[in-house]
């Protein structure tokens, strides 16, 4: 029982004195002991060095108490979901204004610290990405959040505001001026009625839809191509043969998590289908959509145009059909094009460019192909990526000729990712108004004359539709923490509407998406989406667009110089996220650098230009440091953008360059490429990496095959297991593990480098962030990495990808070589850490030969030096109350999620019923959008993890060190020939 | 027994029982020299600058150093494989040469003994320093607790070594102190202040000099000497199973237990031999510690120098006659190539070929040269500990988890204050404590240079 520590004699005394509440026991009080002792005596001096005695002690004892007593306050009157120390979990959306996730937001006592996927959306199907997963540390963004309404950086008060405001949009509207709604990509049906209403309210109200890495190239692609200007939903899960020319749809382009999902399906040897499909990528940088790719073939970007007319002509004299004028072939043509036509109707060519004509000749190429109506359909289309840059770019202009009076921004930030942001600053000083709904400090909010900020998603109500007919709801998972009011409600005050956005939301939806009453509205509210039905015939293919299409294309030539290639980091995207502690230490999945972004280059280029690891390249003004990148094409450089804020919070602010200045707009559309001549500059640039070495040195480390290989004999590749299996031999008795038994399998075919596990992990445990400089020093925290390995040529490797956390060994190294037993082994197989017990000798990092142990350096709470979140008291509300907070000099790792399992195991035993298979899902595992990760019994026969521990292909990671893990890896098939 | 002549004298300089005792008391008698003063100021200087070093450590974590996650282990292990092994050359001294009759030994064995308590203690500092949280460092011992009771993990060599060093010191201490009483005891008979008379007289614990007293003192002696013979093997063999327990390419070999040992003995002596040249020539005891004495010692140092060579060659050898890739890769590409190519031939060359020169006599006999060569073995034998933790940690089996390592300068700056800390005992064994075994040294003389000194008149004292 905990000591009870009280400050005062009062408060001691302070007994209830209701005698009748005798089920209630009570200790006797020290005093009426005291009191009862001297009752009738006369003071004397015995009795009076007693009570000095007594005194002083207890004024000793008051001073000397360290702790303050704190008051853990419990409910008057008990919420009826609410039981402290047991999380609920509520259905929700994440939509960031480019990504869009139904997640499951995990509510202990009345605080969001872990998002999960929400199983039952039929378009994210549960899965999740790195952003969606940190994003609950944003809310917790005690220093970059706003506080509440301010005008022209003064405290202000809503009222105030919301007068002004009413004002200033009036006076903009009788002038015949127009108001501009200037939002990200908005998916809420009922926010896009609101703005309608608003227009409808004051009239010259614009809404202007601004994504900072747009697709409208795709959209006014598909307008002409289609008729339809949406971007089509695409079925990586029906492709057999997917050709992808500088989309890297399994880490940014579009919506990743739920093409990973599709693709994982196709490359999934376990389900007893033993085909691959085959998956061909034209790419200038590397992506990690490149890394899984059968073959990458490196290209620079200026040749896309040229290649795809090629390729048309390749599938063209397959189909007969005309060939258009110009094109280069490649080599790869000849049997890509026999292969797409072998599986037209089953493949899928995509490109990632913002070029409208490369896009129609994509369309083409998919026509040739059939792959309309099947891989490509228009039933449903995807709605998270609708802005039209030409809108921006007029935007501008009016600011600063007059036409436009007023601006609302919401969720955009074009002071910092506009490529001119200084033409958008200084017209946004010439406006009557301007307003800013952004949750947190930005560049653009110094230039605004009001703030009124909205709520963090994770506190908002809302819904969206990511595509047509496929709704979900988002509902607040707790109060809001500052004085913030919902960006809707925000525009209904001022169109003088009352109601709250809740009651409107409610009834949007009972009147117009369930058309139900209140228990529909209740059970959707739960489940978090909803599905219509809709019917949308497949739009026809309009031939003249290509026509027109494929003379602009002819004309384009490749460039022999260099080309700048910007594109979306997976940890970063387009930079809303960059005072994010978490994404800012995600290793990058193919670089492994953290903190920085850098200006990739060929090894080829490096020794052109004379260019080392961390020297400085200069493009325009910007000066960036340099990371040579096997695989990158030849005189291209790419750089990631996202980086290099100056007014958006302490992590974000310095880290980096930004790139979007070197945006330019071709055709109508913000193109990401460019031309450009690469100046050295002076000085060197320290880029942290949390990998120092990339190859395997041709240790059996991640073991591949050929599909054919595969084929032939389902453990090519994998020989080494056998032998190891048959070689084993211990002269001790092997342990014997009665009841479960946990292990993990990761399969290695469908695991595609996302890190959407590697930042769940840091939810899910306290994982805590150490910074650049600790990085540097190889003191990454994190409880699992991504190893990526490279492989062949130099300048253009094959790349794979390994997670690698704990691997639990029944024959732990660790174990025996700790002096305080601190480590030790469950009966249920886990390896497990005592850190209270921990001295923290680090013989047992030094033994693990998987490196997966982390020491604690430092402490990383409450500590000035790691000022991230966990050096707040409100970022430390993210914290997992289930998960230790470990103290400086304790030896950390992967526990498997034991706070999962335990919860898992209580539950099964509270119902009293055995666990089922799956049930248990570690938070790699949960966030995995592949299913690469399967974590289960091997105990029970009949469970996933057995059968995929009996699969040939299954090995452990330095089996031959006899460490019997309980990790196992599935081995790699690429869908390539026989090397 | 010694009548032989055969054998030259072992004391020169025709003393006579009494000279010895002034002579070797004369450094304690005398005032404080200023080389002396010089030098402990420099000491205490570094003991402060590695206190302050230890306090960071303490007060801010050892993440103020540059061990990683990879290499979790670094310049203080390193430091205290170092310390423990020069601490090794005392007990060693005593106790084999006591066994092999060596008595030549007498004139050394005090200033080695001492060398190695200080370089113990030292060396304990590490240990202790570099665990996570050193204030829980007690959990280590294996005592009844309420906690279960939890024991500690029996099968961890860190264990093993704890008890073994914790013995070593003990014993060695011990051993040292015994050995000083009779000393302590001629100094409080001698000394005129009655300070100085009371404090070594506390220390000579009542030391009389009778019979009695001397067999019991031979008895101790034995019975000491018997435990820490054994020691001297087991505390090094158990540090070596620090590595040798491990999975870890480079650690994982079972030629390390007796490979530390000598290697231990190899840096013991060297140090001791630095230290005899210095004593000598400082104190004048060139009548003591004779040309033959350090010509002994140099003449043992080639042959462990051969030892040393041979167990390097073993270890490639054997890491290739294994066919494991990792050992292979450990040895040839990370040790003999590779980043650590220096740090490797450099303890190649000062522990296998630099002693070599010791075949010749004229190097063996110029004092300048038997000093630069014995620091050159203690910094071979840092290379060596160097090479075995650093190399082996920095690439091991996973290459995504290799990593390169620095040391701060905290880590620089313990290890010289552990410097500090050692040459401040070292300083003040000098100053307060005879150098030389006045009794043993008493027991060599040579009767016919008694003899001799007969002939002299006789002092009146």
């Amino acid at each position: 029982m905990e000591k009870k520590y009280w400050k005062s004699l009062e408060e001691l005394n302070n007994q209830p004195t209701d005698d009748k509440a005798d089920h209630i026991p009570h200790g006797r009080d020290l005093l009426d002991i005291m009191n009862e002792e001297i009752a009738g005596k006369t003071s004397s001096r015995r009795n009076f060095l007693k009570f000095c005695g007594f005194g002083f002690a207890s004024a000793a004892i008051l001073s000397s108490c360290e702790n303050p007593v704190k008051k853990a306050i419990p409910y008057l009157n008990k919420p009826e979901e609410v039981t402290p120390g047991m999380a609920n979990h509520y259905a929700s959306t994440y939509f960031d204004g480019s990504e869009y996730s139904s997640i499951l937001v995990k509510v202990r006592d009345g605080r969001p610290i872990k998002i999960e996927g929400n199983n039952l959306s039929p378009i994210t199907k549960g899965r999740s990405s790195a952003r969606v997963q940190a994003s609950v540390l944003s809310l917790y963004d005690g220093k970059a959040r706003l506080k509440g309404p301010s005008k022209g950086g003064e405290k202000s008060s809503w009222q105030a505001i919301d007068d002004e405001i009413k004002a200033k949009l009036k006076e903009i509207s009788d002038a015949g001026q127009a108001t501009v709604i200037l939002t990200s990509d908005i998916i809420s049906p009922s926010t896009l009625r609101i703005i309608d209403e608003f227009r409808a309210h004051y009239p010259g109200v614009r809404h202007v839809v601004y994504d900072p890495v747009s697709y409208s190239g795709m959209i006014k692609a598909n307008k002409e191509s289609y008729g339809r200007a949406v971007i089509p939903q695409y079925h990586f899960d029906k492709a057999a043969v997917v050709v992808s020319f500088m989309a890297d749809f399994l880490g940014t382009w579009l919506n990743p998590s739920e093409f990973a999902a599709g693709y994982a399906a196709t490359r999934d040897l376990t389900n007893g289908e033993k085909k691959l499909s085959y998956h061909i990528q034209y790419e200038a940088g590397v992506t990690i959509s490149g890394s899984k790719a059968d073959k990458r073939v490196r290209i620079k970007p200026s040749s896309v145009a040229g290649l795809l007319i090629g390729l048309y002509n390749s599938i063209a004299a397959h189909a007969g059909a005309s060939t258009l004028p110009g094109g280069t072939t490649h080599d790869t043509f000849s049997n890509l094009a026999a292969r797409l036509w072998e599986n037209r109707g089953k493949s899928l060519v995509i490109c990632g460019t913002n070029d409208p004509d490369e896009q129609i000749a994509v369309n083409a190429i998919n026509n040739l192909l059939d792959n309309e109506g099947n891989t490509i359909t228009f039933a449903n289309p995807l709605l998270t990526r609708r802005a039209a840059d030409a809108d921006m770019e007029s935007l501008v202009e009016d600011m600063n000729n007059g036409k436009a009076g007023g601006l609302i921004l919401w969720n955009v930030n074009p002071a910092y990712d506009y490529h001119h942001p200084q033409a958008f600053t200084e017209g946004l000083a010439k406006l009557k108004l301007s307003v800013s709904l952004n949750t947190s400090q930005d560049e653009t909010l110094e230039h605004v004359a009001f703030s009124a900020p909205t709520h963090h998603y994770l506190e908002s109500w809302g819904d969206a539709e990511p595509r047509t007919g496929c709704y979900s709801l988002a509902q607040p998972a707790m109060r809001p923490i500052y004085n913030t009011r919902q960006a809707q409600e925000s525009l209904m005050r001022w169109m003088d509407n009352g109601e709250s956005y809740y009651n409107y939301l409610k009834d949007f939806w009972k009147n117009n998406i369930i058309k139900g009453g209140e228990n529909e509205w209740r059970t959707t509210q739960q489940k978090g989406v909803f599905k219509a039905e809709v019917s949308e015939t497949e739009p026809a293919w309009n031939s003249d667009s290509l026509t027109v299409a494929a003379y602009t294309l002819a004309e384009s030539k490749e460039f022999q110089g260099y080309e700048l290639h910007l594109y979306e980091t997976i940890a970063m995207g387009s930079g809303r996220y960059a005072n994010n502690p978490w994404l800012m230490e995600l290793p990058d999945p193919v670089s492994r650098i953290v903190w920085d972004n850098y200006a990739s280059v060929s090894p080829a280029s490096a020794a052109e230009l004379g260019l080392a690891e961390g020297s400085m390249l200069q493009i325009n003004s910007i000066k960036v440091p340099v990371h040579i990148q096997p695989g990158q094409a030849d005189r291209t450089i790419s750089i990631g953008l996202g980086y290099g804020h100056t007014k958006f919070g302490k992590v974000a602010d310095g880290i980096g360059v930004n790139v979007f200045p070197l945006v330019t707009v071709k055709k109508g559309c913000r193109t990401f490429t460019g031309i450009f001549e690469p100046d050295v500059a002076a000085g060197t640039y320290k880029l942290a990496s949390t990998q120092m070495h990339h190859t395997m040195e041709g240790r059996p480390i991640v073991r591949e095959t050929t599909l054919e290989g595969y084929l032939q004999k389902p453990d090519s590749g994998n020989e080494l297991h056998a032998e190891f299996e048959a070689k084993k031999a211990t002269l001790y008795k092997d342990t014997e593990y009665k009841g479960h038994r946990w292990a993990m399998a990761i399969d290695l075919n469908k695991c595609i480098g996302c890190s959407a596990c590697v930042v769940s992990c840091q939810a899910e445990n306290n994982v805590p962030v150490v910074g650049k400089e600790e990085v540097l020093k190889s003191r990454s925290m994190h409880w699992m990495r991504i190893d990526r390995y490279y492989n062949g040529d130099e300048n253009n490797p094959e790349l794979v990808f390994q997670p690698v956390m704990c691997q639990h060994c029944d024959n732990a190294p660790c174990e025996n070589v700790c002096p305080v037993s601190a480590t030790n082994h469950s009966s249920e197989g886990l390896n497990q850490m005592a850190y209270n017990r921990c001295v923290g000798t680090k013989y047992c990092i030094n033994n693990c030969p998987y490196k997966v142990r982390r020491f604690n350096w430092f402490r990383y709470v409450t500590n000035e030096k790691f000022d991230y979140n966990m050096n707040s008291d409100l970022g430390r509300m993210v914290l997992n109350p289930d998960v230790t907070v470990r103290e400086r000099g304790v030896v950390e790792k992967c526990s498997f999620c034991i706070q999962r399992i335990q919860e898992k195991k209580l539950l099964a035993k509270n119902e009293n019923r055995p666990l089922a298979d799956g049930e248990i899902l570690p938070a790699c595992a949960q966030a995995c959008p592949s299913n690469a990760i399967v974590f289960g019994d091997v105990n029970d026969p009949n469970s996933e993890i057995s059968k995929l521990f009996a699969d040939p292909r299954n090995y452990h990671l330095l089996e031959e060190l006899h460490t019997l893990p309980s990790v196992g890896y599935l081995t790699l098939v690429r869908n390539k020939p026989e090397a | 027994m010694y009548k032989a002549e055969v054998r030259g004298p072992l004391i020169l300089g025709d003393k006579n029982y009494r000279q010895i005792s002034s002579d070797i008391i004369a450094p304690i008698d005398q005032p404080t020299p200023n080389w002396w003063k010089a030098v402990f100021g420099l000491s205490l200087l570094m003991a402060g600058f590695g206190v302050f070093a230890m306090y960071k450590t303490v007060a801010e974590g050892i993440g103020t150093w540059g061990v990683n996650n990879s290499v979790a282990w670094g310049w203080e292990i390193i430091n205290f494989v170092w310390w423990i092994g020069i601490g090794h050359a005392g007990t060693a001294f005593s106790i084999f040469l006591l066994i092999l009759r060596q008595k030549w030994r007498t004139s050394i064995n005090r200033a080695a003994e001492a060398m190695t308590v200080f370089a113990v203690a030292a060396a304990a500092i590490f240990p202790a320093l570099h665990m996570g949280r050193v204030w829980l460092a007690f959990y280590i011992f294996p005592y009844p607790n309420t906690r279960g009771p939890l024991w500690v993990n029996f099968n961890s060599p860190l264990f093993w070594d704890f008890i073994a060093i914790s013995a070593y010191l003990l014993i060695s201490a011990s051993f040292w102190y015994f050995g000083m009483v009779p000393d302590f005891a001629t100094i409080r008979d001698k000394a005129k202040s009655k300070v100085k008379k009371a404090v070594y007289g506390f220390f000579a614990f009542g030391w009389t000099g009778s019979s009695r007293e001397w067999l019991r003192y031979e008895a101790l002696s034995y019975v000491l000497g018997g435990i820490a013979a054994v020691l001297v093997v087991s505390v090094h063999s158990i540090v070596s199973t620090d590595f040798a327990v491990s999975v870890i390419p480079g650690w994982h070999t079972t030629v390390f237990p007796p490979y530390f040992v000598v290697g231990a003995i190899f840096s013991g002596f060297a140090m001791v031999m630095t230290l005899m040249i210095v004593i000598r020539k400082m104190y004048k005891f060139q009548d003591y510690v004779t040309d033959s004495h350090l010509n002994a010692i140099a003449k043992i140092l080639i042959f462990i120098s051969l030892i040393m060579g041979t167990a390097y060659a073993t270890e490639i050898f054997i890491a290739w006659y294994s066919g494991s890739q990792y050992e292979m890769f450990t040895f040839f590409k990370n040790r003999i190539t590779g980043d650590y190519t220096f740090q490797f031939w450099a303890m190649v060359v000062c522990n296998a070929f630099i002693p070599q020169l010791f075949w010749f006599k004229k190097v063996r006999q110029n004092l300048t040269f038997a000093f630069i060569i014995s620091l050159f073995i203690n910094l071979g034998m840092w290379y060596e500990r160097f090479n075995i933790i650093v190399t082996s940690l920095s690439k091991d089996y996973l290459p995504s988890s290799w990593v390169t390592y620095h040391p701060t300068w905290v880590e620089v700056g313990t290890y010289i204050g552990t410097m500090g800390i050692f040459l401040i005992g070292v300083l003040l064994f000098f100053r307060f404590i005879p150098m030389i075994a006045i009794s043993e040294v008493k027991g060599v003389l040579k009767p016919t240079s008694l003899n001799k000194n007969v002939q002299k008149p006789v002092s009146h004292e």
